[in-house]
């Protein structure tokens, strides 16, 4: 019961901040929110279907290039975003064809490549997606900070809903138990190929989506802000810190990276080096991160 | 002439390439560890080592010899302050901890790149080479030093396998990369072995690292693809596999540098990917990998 009041405490606060917080900040955290969309789509494969996927921005990244170059191309918005999104599903079900195969540290090693192989597609073709210095949209959803900052809350709050709900559905369920036991899980009738599958495809409709609304909102796609490794990372950090395997543990974890990137630019080059010192501890000392720690059984007590 | 060179350059790298994998492959095979901060490791030697020779007047060999021992030491502080804690940890249920190890290294390597980006800029830094002059090998102008960078690491490498081969250590090492629990029971201390193969790591990691800025350069910035580069030599040899690994570099090696030469330098990385890709999909277990 505290857990949903508590819940319902941070929507509320979410949702009145343009009322008290200034236009810079505003800012911060709409980046912050559609980043927190990337981190609960990643925990759904990796809390979940046990998937160790170094590539979130690989589905991240052709959501968010599939949606610009279509604008580019004269579609409006809505419609970019929805080829996007089926952009970044397909990436997802080429992901899946080797999960299917491939397990631990060889899977993981795959989806690092198809990051890397993504990144140099796109310094190749230069003429359309911009190359290293990025692409530029002619639309954005709006220019007011204030309506940005609405759409990420309330995109983040559907997307926080809908992906909790399914960790907690039997979907999540079956995915937890392939995760952990694949063979077993197969033997108890459930077919897990189906269900990787799906896990895939959700993970890779949010990461997408999620891309696209953030090219449109920054009014640029570049490899630095949706495809980068370093972006992979920290999503990967945003879980861990957060809690995984609880999908709205991602939502601390990014709110907590990003507002500490801001907190700590002062100390310049040295403010990545803090973060992950952070981080480290974290795991080192709190392996269930800070949902985890907050919300564990005290059945011992 | 042309394919003269580029199979003398393709040697060296490769080589290089090798000897920067095995120490990565047998801490996999001896420990299940796979070591994300691998880069940072390499990058702490090449730049400290760069730092004793062209600051403080050390020369070629004192400022390689300070190197290894400052890989060394980031291996032993690997081990100590970031592998081991989660090994021994009760919080964290045993078949989770290959994921933690991999995010915990990949954060210290993050660490170290960017602490060393930090004192010591990311320009490239260039160890003066060991000898110096060239020498025509078929017409081919090739450095010396290239010739002797090869060379140690081939010496190297047989000292390796050697080790691995040929001595009760090594024995001990073979053992509890095949059955920990076994050589526990036969009363031998694990962590004992742990330690020794990370010792074995640090040298190696530490002389790879030396050898690549006297050979190329090595920038702070190149931590995460040196790192890349490794694992990607390693699975597609075959996890734990020392053959396999020396294999896998030589393809890859190869496969760059005909790259390089042939299309584009740009796309250097490519050919590589693609073929691990393949070898993945057609044989998950690596070239000389076993089940």
């Amino acid at each position: 019961m505290r857990k949903y009041l508590g819940a319902a405490l941070l929507v509320i606060l979410g949702a009145t901040a343009p009322m008290w917080l200034g236009g810079y900040y505003l800012g911060v955290f709409t980046t912050g929110f559609y980043f927190a969309v990337f981190a609960m789509a990643w925990d759904l494969l990796f809390g979940f279907a046990g998937m160790v996927n170094f590539g979130p921005t690989f589905l991240i990244g052709l959501g968010a290039y599939g949606a610009g170059i279509l604008n580019n191309q004269g579609l409006g918005i809505p419609l970019s975003l929805v080829c996007g999104t089926a952009i970044a599903i397909g990436g997802g079900l080429l992901l899946a064809l080797p999960a299917m195969r491939l397990r631990g540290p060889y899977f993981g090693l795959i989806t690092l490549v198809a990051v890397l192989l993504l990144l140099d597609a796109i310094v190749i073709f230069a003429g359309t997606t911009g190359g290293e210095i990025g692409m530029m949209v002619p639309d954005v959803l709006s220019i007011s900070a204030r309506v940005n900052y609405w759409y990420a809350f309330v995109f983040m709050v559907i997307s926080a809903v809908i992906l909790y709900g399914i960790s907690r559905s039997s979907l999540g369920l079956i995915l937890q138990a392939t995760g952990q036991d694949s063979v077993e899980a197969a033997a108890l009738g459930f077919n897990v190929t189906k269900h990787r599958v799906a896990a895939f495809c959700i993970s890779a409709f949010f990461s997408g989506l999620a891309g696209g609304m953030l090219t449109f909102y920054q009014g640029t796609a570049s490899v630095d802000t949706v495809v980068d490794l370093a972006i992979a990372v920290q999503i990967i950090v945003a879980v861990v810190f957060g809690g995984r395997r609880t999908i709205l543990g991602g939502i601390l974890g990014a709110i907590f990276l990003i507002l500490f990137d801001e907190l700590l630019r002062p100390l310049g080059q040295l403010n990545t080096f803090v973060v992950s010192a952070i981080t480290l501890c974290v795991i080192l000392f709190f392996p269930d991160g800070v949902l985890g720690f907050a919300f564990r059984p005290r059945a011992r007590q | 002439m042309l394919a003269l060179q580029i199979l003398i350059d393709g040697f060296a790298i490769s080589s290089l390439y090798g000897l920067g994998a095995i120490g990565f492959t047998l801490i996999f095979g001896v420990s299940g560890v796979l070591n994300l901060a691998h880069g940072g490791i390499m990058l702490i030697a090449a730049v400290l080592g760069w730092w004793l020779a062209a600051n403080h007047g050390a020369g070629a060999y004192g400022g390689a010899a300070f190197g290894i021992v400052c890989g060394l030491i980031a291996s032993f502080v690997t081990y100590f302050l970031v592998v081991r804690p989660i090994q021994r940890s009760r919080a964290i249920p045993a078949e989770e901890e290959e994921i933690f190890v991999l995010t915990a290294t990949l954060l210290w390597g993050i660490m170290i790149q960017t602490g060393m980006d930090y004192l010591f800029t990311d320009n490239p830094v260039t160890l003066p080479a060991m000898i110096p002059g060239v020498m025509s090998i078929g017409g081919v102008r090739t450095p010396r030093n290239e010739i002797l960078i090869a060379i140690i690491c081939w010496v190297t490498i047989g000292l390796v396998w050697l080790l691995v081969n040929h001595t009760r250590l090594g024995k001990q090492l073979l053992a509890a990369s095949i059955n920990p629990r076994a050589l526990t029971l036969l009363g031998f201390e694990l962590s004992r072995i742990h330690l020794i193969v990370w010792t074995i790591y640090g040298v190696l990691a530490g002389l790879a690292g030396v050898l690549l800025a006297s050979f190329f350069g090595v920038s702070s910035s190149s931590a995460g693809d040196l790192t890349a580069s490794a694992f990607t030599i390693v699975i597609l040899g075959g996890l734990g596999s020392v053959p396999g690994s020396l294999v896998a570099a030589y393809v890859v090696g190869y496969a760059e540098t005909l790259t390089a030469y042939l299309i584009a330098p740009t796309l250097r990385p490519i050919p590589a990917l693609i073929i691990l890709v393949v070898v993945l999909y057609v044989r998950p277990q690596g070239l000389l990998g076993r089940r």
